[in-house]
């Protein structure tokens, strides 16, 4: 089974790369306030059942995937 | 009994290190003895009575500056070694490493400025009471070098206000250069024996290259381990 998991800075947390990338999207003349830049982690499981796969997937993001600090995180199950 | 004159501080080697060799010549220098060890050890030199994690890119700071090496076999024998009440410091990559397992609190992000930098910065030592910053004075001036592109500390509000209130921010920068919360230069654990820091004390043991206040913070260490070994937990 695959599965994307979206990372992400936690609000409140300053995003040195999302800031220079608004300021450039701004240069570029696009009307924008705010950009923030995550990670994307793209997974294929051995399971297809899609239960312990979530639960799978949650234990990855708390243990390595992101840091619950400064991160938070969003797991799409493909469907099917 | 000549290794109680000379202490065993450990440097461990990570894929990716690059001071671990600096802080080996330097912790020599300063009248220690310090074997390297590749991170696939399970176990620290016999006899060690400290352990450095040096600065570099462990795993090519893949996913995040930390994120793998706190997961090589050597971190368990650190984190053992740690929770024994032995004495670790984290250089730069080694901070990041030991915020990555939960030895040290806060985590390190990217510069505010986005820039890699590299240059001589301006400390303050804010706890003298401490294996690490014992040769110093209270409020002293450093002048230490950093290089690093991700040594913005960050703790929220509520764990920054309970690190000052236990006074475990032991260094700061007296200008702040990457956009650290509360101006972190270098934090340590709650009973003081885990200690990390962005700025390269082993880069600054000799006149040669500017600065011999990373001396003070080194040879700080190596008189704890002299009397840590001496007494062994």
């Amino acid at each position: 089974m695959k599965a994307t998991v979206l990372v992400r800075p936690k609000q409140g947390i300053l995003d040195p790369q999302g800031q220079a990338v608004s300021s450039s999207l701004r240069h570029l003349g696009f009307a924008v306030d705010d950009a923030r830049v995550g990670r994307l982690v793209d997974v294929d499981l051995r399971t297809d059942d899609r239960e312990e796969a979530l639960a799978q997937l949650r234990q990855m993001c708390e243990q390595l995937l992101t840091n619950p600090l400064i991160e938070g995180y969003e797991i799409e199950l493909d469907r099917e | 009994m000549s290794n109680l004159a000379r202490p065993t501080i450990a440097v461990v080697v990570f894929p990716g290190s690059n001071d671990d060799r600096d802080a080996q010549l330097a912790l020599e220098f300063l009248g220690a003895d310090a074997p390297r060890v590749w991170h696939t050890e399970e176990s620290l030199p016999r006899g060690s009575a400290a352990v450095v994690l040096p600065g570099g890119f462990s795993y090519g700071d893949y996913l995040r500056c930390g994120a793998i090496a706190r997961f090589s076999p050597v971190l368990d024998a650190v984190a053992r070694f740690a929770s024994d009440g032995g004495l670790v410091l984290g250089i730069c990559n080694g901070f990041q490493i030991l915020t990555a397992a939960g030895l040290l609190p806060g985590a390190l992000r990217p510069n505010n400025s986005l820039s890699f930098i590299c240059r001589d910065v301006p400390l303050v030592v804010e706890r003298t009471d401490t294996p690490f910053t014992a040769r110093c004075a209270p409020g002293q001036p450093l002048s230490i070098p950093i290089k690093h592109g991700e040594g913005c500390w960050f703790a929220d509000a509520e764990l920054l206000a309970e690190l000052e209130v236990n006074g475990q921010i032991a260094l700061r920068y007296a200008l702040n250069p990457n956009g650290s919360v509360g101006d972190v230069a270098g934090v340590l654990n709650a009973d003081a024996n885990v200690f990390g820091l962005m700025p390269h004390p082993e880069h600054a043991v000799d006149s040669l290259l500017g600065s011999t206040d990373g001396a003070l913070l080194l040879g700080s260490l190596v008189d704890a381990a002299r009397l840590s070994a001496e007494v062994p937990v």
